[in-house]
């Protein structure tokens, strides 16, 4: 009977490092096909519908940017994480806080506008994000707690938090009682990029953030020992770098760009404060994270097929009237193909023939 | 000899992993009540085989024979019901169970553990394996661990009994009385495939050889007929160089001191530091020896600064630096090589110029720039070190996990030697190392002392301390002996500090003067 065996590569494939995310998006492309044969629908059609027809107008290719937007930012902080063995699944609960923190100007002193208030926006929220990282990070050195759970945790606590701030204190006094904060003034909105369009500017945040971090990860003494301390933290504390610092470190860099995420979707697209800000943006980003390699660059890209997957499901849900869960399915089947396709960079399929 | 009188017959093992051919059409014949060596280096293929005969892993091609009769060895478990058992080089013991309930758990049938009990007892005094059943396991020697892993695969009543390098963590002693109860086993018609790198002792024990080089088998021998140096030969394919060991005439100044360290222990399974006092001076090499687990890996992590003490239990090149962290230390001029070559005086994953900046970042600027790395000197520098040190790679700079053994700790020690520390701190330096390699580091560890570098070596390699040591010093418990010049004291001697007994040492030395 003929069975296949995985053999251990003498050293990880450089070839399937690239490969493999090819390789996992070609084989959520057949499973979800298959699937939406089972519902009766024309695959080739649905997958068109799905991850083509978003690239094809410019206002979706706008909504595509918009969206890919915060999944980038979000996937290069979790990646400072990731590399460095930290494992923070609480950036949906950072970019709330961001944005709740990156709010308090335009809310609480809404006739203070001026040139200023931007910036200030996104350091607050930046801020705001890195800080509340940093609870789970101090829980994890102080008392040994597992950050999985406590960031997680905490993420309910700050979604909380945020639809309790926007339908009590900061509620809209002009708004008919609807739970939404007053709207931003113009000084506290990000420009437009394209006129009658929803391009704006949050977006060129995201492609700087993707530079720096490229260059941090390959050329810089930090970068190395994110690296060293996440693959060999017995090797790097021979090194002289410090892992408690290291815990710290990687959540105040992921709770910031989460953060910066969450008040450039406010000062962005939604432009004010609302109970749900996010369609799971921060889950979403560990997919991002993890289909990029953990790559700036490869975050850069998986985050605009993630953001396809996003308005993609959107018309399929009108036109196919499939449900809005099909994105998610879709989400979860392609993060399941990036773990297993994996295994193959360091190791190899070997068909063997074995005597029964 | 007739088939027939044959307990296992071999014929053209083989097992390929990728495209190295670990076993190469290996031959083997074992008779009943032969005590058989089995010899190589590391990487010649002793395990593989093994692994095979005891189920662990298939082989690809050839066969086994158990009493006349081809058997397919499909797992351990089959093997044990064959007859084969296996007593590991690590052990696999639960440290919070007793010696009863650890062994219970291999065995199928017991009627009650108080049986059980009497059963140990009964057996380990016949065997000569001295051990209370109801001890915790947590509190043993090495020695006594080890006694549990055999007991534990005799209760089995095997008639093979495969010993992966059994004595490496004993002391002589205690190797001398192992050797008894293997006799006594060979006597009642036990077979007993016994690994070692230990060549005197083979030549001693051992009824026949079998000699694996490059996953062939190079030689079926008589090791009585054979001596320690004509068996390393066959090992190795060719006559090994010496060392050199100029005698060390002056003693320089002191480089390293510790005095009346005393480090706690982390984790229940970690022995403390009681009252270390050492010195190491400029041009000498001074030697730990002792069992693993009596408080080695602790002293070396609290001399490199991974753990800390009181600022002046350490002093560096006359400066006290007891709570500094490893950089400024190595800032002092010592250097470090941990035991543990992947993992933690390499990563794996990172190519050996990137595991140059490892060590090197730390205290020397010319590897970056404040922010950004300089790759260039790192590449230069592993250049240089692999030139200096004979490191043989595939790629001009491969990742560290694809060098092997011998190569890759050639690389880490030369990686601290080419730094010109004034310290060197190296643990276990020769450690599951290929003789040519082992010869290559001592002999610069040698060299670099003879130009002024103080150098502490902490080794169980007993051989090794003679070789290149001008003074020993025993660790037992966490605590060290007196230092004594390695030309007035013999392996029985240090044997004894070994196994802590002090005394009797202090005697023999008195009657010497």
């Amino acid at each position: 009977m003929p069975v296949f065996e995985l053999e251990k590569r003498q050293s990880p494939s450089k070839m399937m490092a690239l490969y493999s995310p090819a390789l996992a998006i070609s084989l959520t492309l057949v499973t979800t096909g298959i699937l939406f044969l089972i519902l009766g629908i024309a695959p080739l059609e649905a997958l068109f519908l799905f991850f083509v027809s978003p690239l094809l107008e410019s206002w979706t290719l706008q909504q595509v940017a918009v969206k890919a937007s915060p999944l980038i930012l979000i996937g290069v902080g979790l990646s400072v994480c990731y590399r460095s063995n930290n494992w923070n699944i609480g950036a949906e609960g950072q970019f709330a806080i961001g944005a709740i923190v990156g709010s308090i100007l335009p809310i609480l002193l809404p006739d203070w506008q001026n040139a200023a208030v931007l910036p200030l926006m996104f350091i607050m929220g930046a801020i705001g994000g890195g800080l509340f990282g940093l609870v789970p990070a101090w829980l994890k050195n102080r008392f040994g707690a597992n950050e999985i759970l406590t960031s997680l945790m905490l993420t309910y606590v700050a979604l909380l938090f945020l639809d309790w701030i926007v339908r009590g204190p900061w509620r809209d006094p002009d708004g008919f009682n609807f739970p939404v904060s007053r709207e931003f003034s113009e000084a506290a909105l990000l420009p437009q990029m394209i006129e009658y369009g929803s391009l704006h500017a949050g977006v060129l945040v995201s492609l700087v953030v993707v530079g720096c971090f490229f260059v941090l990860f390959r050329y810089s003494l930090k970068g190395f020992e994110i690296k060293v301390l996440g693959t060999a933290p017995r090797a790097g504390s021979f090194a002289g770098f410090s892992k408690k610092r290291m815990v710290y470190f990687s959540f105040a860099v992921s709770g910031s760009l989460a953060g910066l995420a969450g008040i450039i979707e406010i000062a962005g697209p939604i432009e004010q404060l609302i109970p749900t800000i996010s369609p799971g943006y921060g889950f979403t980003a560990i997919i991002v994270a993890f289909l990029g390699r953990l790559n700036p660059v490869g975050i850069l890209f998986a985050g605009i097929l993630l953001a396809v997957t996003y308005i993609g499901g959107e018309a399929a849900q009108t036109n196919l009237e499939v449900s809005d869960k099909t994105a998610k399915a879709i989400q979860g089947i392609l993060l399941f193909y990036v773990l297993a396709c994996d295994t193959l960079i360091r190791y190899r399929l070997r068909f063997v023939k074995r005597k029964v | 000899m007739k088939v027939g009188e044959l307990l296992l017959e071999v014929r053209g093992l083989t097992k390929q992993f990728g495209s190295l051919v670990a076993n190469n059409s290996i031959d083997l014949e074992v008779c009943p009540g032969e005590i058989h060596a089995l010899l190589g280096e590391n990487g010649a293929g002793k395990s593989t085989l093994v692994k095979m005969l005891y189920g662990s892993l298939q082989p690809g091609a050839g066969k086994i024979f158990w009493r006349g009769q081809e058997q397919i060895v499909r797992d351990p478990y089959a093997a044990r019901e064959l007859g084969i058992g296996m007593v590991f080089q690590h052990f696999s013991l639960f440290e919070s169970m007793t010696v009863a309930e650890n062994i219970a758990l291999a065995l199928k049938d017991i009627s009650s553990l108080e049986a059980l009990a009497d059963t140990i007892e009964e057996t380990s005094w016949a065997y000569g394996l001295p051990l209370n059943p109801l001890s915790i396991v947590a509190d043993l020697s090495v020695g006594e661990r080890q006694r549990v892993e055999i007991l534990r695969c005799l209760l089995q009543d095997p008639a093979l009994i495969i010993m992966d390098e059994p004595t490496a963590v004993l002391t002589p002693q205690e190797s001398e009385l192992l050797f008894e109860t293997l006799r006594k086993l060979a006597a009642e018609g036990r077979s007993i495939l016994y690994i070692s790198h230990r060549l005197a002792e083979v030549t001693n024990l051992c009824d026949t050889a079998t000699i694996l080089r490059g996953g062939k088998v190079v030689e079926h021998c008589d090791p009585r007929k054979e001596t320690a140096a004509t068996l390393a030969s066959l090992m190795v394919g060719s006559s090994i160089g010496e060392i050199k060991h100029a005698p060390d005439t002056t003693l320089g100044l002191k480089k390293l001191h510790l005095d009346q360290l005393c480090l706690a222990a982390d984790g229940p399974f970690s022995m403390p530091l009681v009252d270390i006092d050492l010195d190491v001076h400029a041009g000498e090499i001074v030697a730990i020896a002792g069992i693993a687990g009596n408080g080695q890996s602790e002293l070396f992590d609290a001399i490199s600064g991974e753990r800390l003490t009181d600022l002046e239990q350490i002093k560096i090149c006359g400066s006290e630096c007891g709570t500094d962290d490893v950089t400024s230390r190595r800032l002092k001029g010592a250097a470090f090589v941990p035991e543990e070559r992947l993992g933690h005086g390499a990563v794996p994953d990172l190519s050996l110029s990137e595991n140059v900046i490892l060590t090197r970042q730390g205290a020397d600027k010319a590897f970056h720039s404040g922010l950004f790395l300089n790759r260039t000197t790192a590449m230069d520098t592993a250049t240089r070190i692999s030139a200096d040190y004979d490191v043989r790679k595939g790629q001009p700079d491969p990742v560290a996990s694809s060098l092997s053994g011998g190569n890759l700790q050639k690389f880490v020690v030369g990686r601290e030697i080419d730094r010109q520390p004034e310290v060197l701190v190296v643990s276990q330096p020769t450690w599951g190392v290929d003789a040519g390699a082992a010869v290559l580091i001592r002999q610069s560890l040698i060299d670099l002392s003879r130009n002024g570098t103080a150098v502490l070596i902490i080794s169980q390699d007993l051989d090794e301390i003679f070789e290149i040591a001008d003074r020993v010093t025993v660790i037992n418990k966490g605590g060290l002996s007196r230092q004594v010049d390695i030309g007035s004291i013999d392996r029985e001697g240090i044997g004894l500090l070994m196994g802590g007994i002090q005394d009797q040492h202090l005697k023999k030395e008195d009657a010497r003067v």
